[in-house]
């Protein structure tokens, strides 16, 4: 680099031959070489800008254009990153506690036509209406013909349905993929699982929405891709399910009833096994409600969950079992039970007399009315109400299908006197079967409060609510095993299973008021095996007559006690139940002196 | 020098470039193939369903029945009940096979040397 001098000495001589001042030659040319250097780092910095800037565009435009590029373009799958595999697009499997199959789904196709490809639109829509004669062929050649552009035919097809419209070989016709939702055991369980049916529905897919039952209580799970396919467990046994739907068909036809519900639950857990109700219907082609129909008589009805009913003298173990567990009686204090006991203008009899002093054993075992009234007098009505809304007979059942709130008992407007003695004996009040299962269950359950469940469970839930003294719950056992052993229950004796049991009969309300007189619920909730208790168990009868004797029988322990004893012996050895010996009392040595 | 640095950097770039242009087309191949195999997969998956499907249908509890009362004469099958429970020790221990001899003094007679092997 050429450094020019600040005191070039030609000009500093001439200037001071001229008299001027030499110092103003150094401070000029200090000036215009600190202006030169301020030029080099001013072009130097605006090169650096210059650099930075461009740097700052490239990024931002490689921003830019990546964001565009992810907006604009269409959303792929991963394909290097993940293997696919733990996420489906598919409404999860509903499966029993043994993994079997209830629910799954079903690659189909549905049908639609484009008129406006057709060669023959006329042929076509002869040709469809000889394949499906649920079709009109009139109506389709009208639509075929017309302005539409697009219109649906089948919503499912089976391969072999799509074969022969492929062989039609009209280009109007078309398919969709379509997820089908199969029910492969058909009616069974039908209540619980309800069905399913199309949502929002697409060319190239559909939504399938749960209709009812689980289907539609779980749905949002059952569609969640997050749980990978992990199925849905339910509590239910899928063989004991038949079993029971098999017996309690052919008991239902036997006694002549129009309708019958069972309930089988695990008195730890509150598992319910068995939930049949009938008359039943096929989830796969769900049928429509009928309107202006009662829909309980629409086989829709969930018997067990929706129908409420009065449950007669079932209740009757409720009430002793109260008064035992508040020290009011022991099974032997005798009531008074001459009859009939008048209360106002009501009076209460019994089925039959049954003498003017019985113990409350026989009270309960006899099935006595009255007596059940007198001991419902020593309780009171206030008692009696914390009593049965501790065992959850004032809500609807927290029961995992759409249905459950739906089951809400009816209630007396006001607990009168009059209503404590009848609510004593099961009259006045009504509650579904389930809320009867799971009241026994509590009971069975050495008097924690059990809640049935259509989930399984592994573990029975922690921190039940006592609602009645181990002691309590132990001794009405054993009173109900009295029953079923020489009382009213007599024919729910399974040889090997110690059936604890009681019966109910109710009689029918009748709309235009007052009750029917041949028109009854029968009911048998018990407990098996009674020194060991497993299971819960309640058949009802709705309307049975059993008319093999002189005259026609209604009473619960001719119609829905057999039912339900042999419900148990089919279904306990499927449960795994081995038969035992009931441990007696020991035989005691007595001395005898001679 | 100079020449030779610049013409080793060209190769270099060669190089990398002829490397990239295959890793380039490796990638692409194994993509193609990984979502081959995924639509592999799924249909696969898609015949499990049916077939876990078909499973539970031809397993349903009313064809079974059915099944079982069609073959009764040849299996017997029926609904199980509580007399089908067994201990372990009813189940008897099979029965030892003597080679026809049944009586001692017989297979004594026949074959002595078995009888002293056997004490």
């Amino acid at each position: 680099m050429i450094r020019t001098p600040l005191r070039p000495l030609a000009r500093i001589l001439s200037a001071r031959q001229k008299g001027e001042n030499p110092d103003a030659i150094e401070r000029e040319n200090l000036r215009l070489r600190h202006e030169e250097m301020r030029d080099r780092q001013r072009a130097r910095a605006e090169g650096r800008l210059l650099i930075l800037g461009l740097f700052f565009f490239a990024a931002f435009t490689v921003v830019g254009a990546r964001m565009g590029s992810l907006a604009a373009s269409d959303p792929v799958e991963p394909v290097a990153t993940t293997s696919g595999a733990s996420i489906l697009a598919q409404r999860a499997d509903i499966v029993d506690r043994k993994g079997r199959v209830l629910a799954t789904n079903l690659a189909t196709h549905s049908l639609y036509a484009q008129p406006p490809l057709m060669v023959d639109p006329v042929r076509a829509a002869e040709e469809l209406a000889r394949l499906f004669p649920d079709l009109d062929a009139g109506k389709l050649k009208k639509d075929f013909t017309g302005p539409r552009k697009f219109l649906w035919i089948k919503r499912r097809l089976s391969p072999e349905q799509m074969q022969a419209v492929h062989d039609i070989g009209d280009p109007g016709l078309l398919f969709g993929p379509r997820e089908m939702r199969l029910y492969p055991n058909g009616s069974l369980a039908a209540h619980v699982l309800g069905g399913a049916g199309f949502g929002r529905e697409g060319v190239r897919s559909a939504e399938v929405v749960g209709r009812a039952g689980v289907e539609k209580e779980f749905d949002t799970w059952l569609r969640d891709p997050a749980n990978g396919g992990r199925p849905l467990e339910l509590s239910l046994d899928l063989s004991v399910q038949a079993a029971v739907e098999e017996v309690l068909a052919g008991g239902m036809k036997l006694m002549q009833a129009r309708g019958a519900t069972a309930v089988i639950m695990d008195v730890r857990t509150g598992e319910v096994l068995s939930l049949a109700s009938l008359p039943d219907f096929d989830p796969n082609d769900r049928p429509a409600p009928v309107p202006g129909r009662a829909p309980g008589d629409s086989p829709l009805f969930n018997r067990a969950v929706q129908g409420v009913y009065e449950l007669g003298s079932t209740f009757k173990v409720f009430t002793v079992a109260q008064a035992l567990d508040e020290g009011l009686v022991t099974v032997d204090t005798v009531m008074d039970t001459k009859g009939p006991l008048r209360w106002g203008r009501f009076t209460i009899r019994d089925f039959r007399n049954y003498g003017p002093r019985l113990t409350v054993r026989e009270v309960l075992v006899k099935s006595s009315n009255i007596g059940t009234a007198r001991v419902a007098e020593m309780i009171g009505a206030d008692r009696q109400q914390d009593f049965l809304k501790a065992l959850g007979f004032f809500e609807p059942t927290a029961f995992e299908l759409a249905e459950a709130p739906t089951g809400r008992p009816i209630l007396p407007k006001k607990w009168s006197e009059i209503v404590m003695l009848t609510v004593s004996y099961g009259h006045g009040l009504s509650a579904s079967p389930l809320h009867l299962a799971a009241a026994y269950a509590t009971i069975a359950n050495g008097g924690v409060k059990v809640t049935p469940t259509l989930l399984r469970r592994t573990l029975p839930p922690e921190g039940g609510e006592r609602v009645l003294s181990a002691r309590a719950a132990r001794d009405v056992l054993a009173l109900m095993r009295e029953t079923v052993q020489h009382g009213t229950a007599s024919f729910a004796d399974v040889p090997g299973y110690a059936v604890a049991g009681k019966t109910g009969t109710a009689d029918k309300p009748n709309p235009q008021g007052g009750y029917y007189e041949d028109k009854v619920i029968a009911t048998f909730a018990g407990v098996f095996p009674a020194h060991d208790p497993a299971y819960a168990i309640v058949v009802t009868l709705d309307e049975p007559v059993e008319t093999s004797g002189t005259e026609p029988r209604r009473t619960a322990g001719w119609t829905a006690t057999p039912v339900a004893a042999e419900i148990i012996r089919r279904a306990a050895p499927l449960l795994g139940l081995r038969p035992e010996v009931e441990p007696g009392a020991m035989p005691a040595v007595i001395r005898i002196r001679n | 020098m100079r020449s030779l640095v610049l013409v080793l950097t060209g190769l270099v770039v060669i190089g990398f470039a002829f490397w990239a242009y295959r890793e380039n087309y490796r990638t692409q191949a194994a993509l193609a193939e990984t979502r081959q195999l995924q639509q592999e997969i799924a249909e696969l998956r898609e015949a499990l369903a049916v077939q876990r499907a078909e499973w539970a249908y031809l397993n349903r509890p009313e064809r079974l029945r059915e099944l079982a009362l069609l073959t009764f004469p040849r299996l017997g099958l029926v609904p199980i009940d509580a007399d089908r429970f067994g201990r372990i020790d009813e189940v008897a221990y099979p029965p030892v096979f003597l080679g026809g001899l049944e009586g001692v003094i017989d297979t004594a007679a026949l074959e002595p040397r078995m009888v002293e092997a056997g004490q």
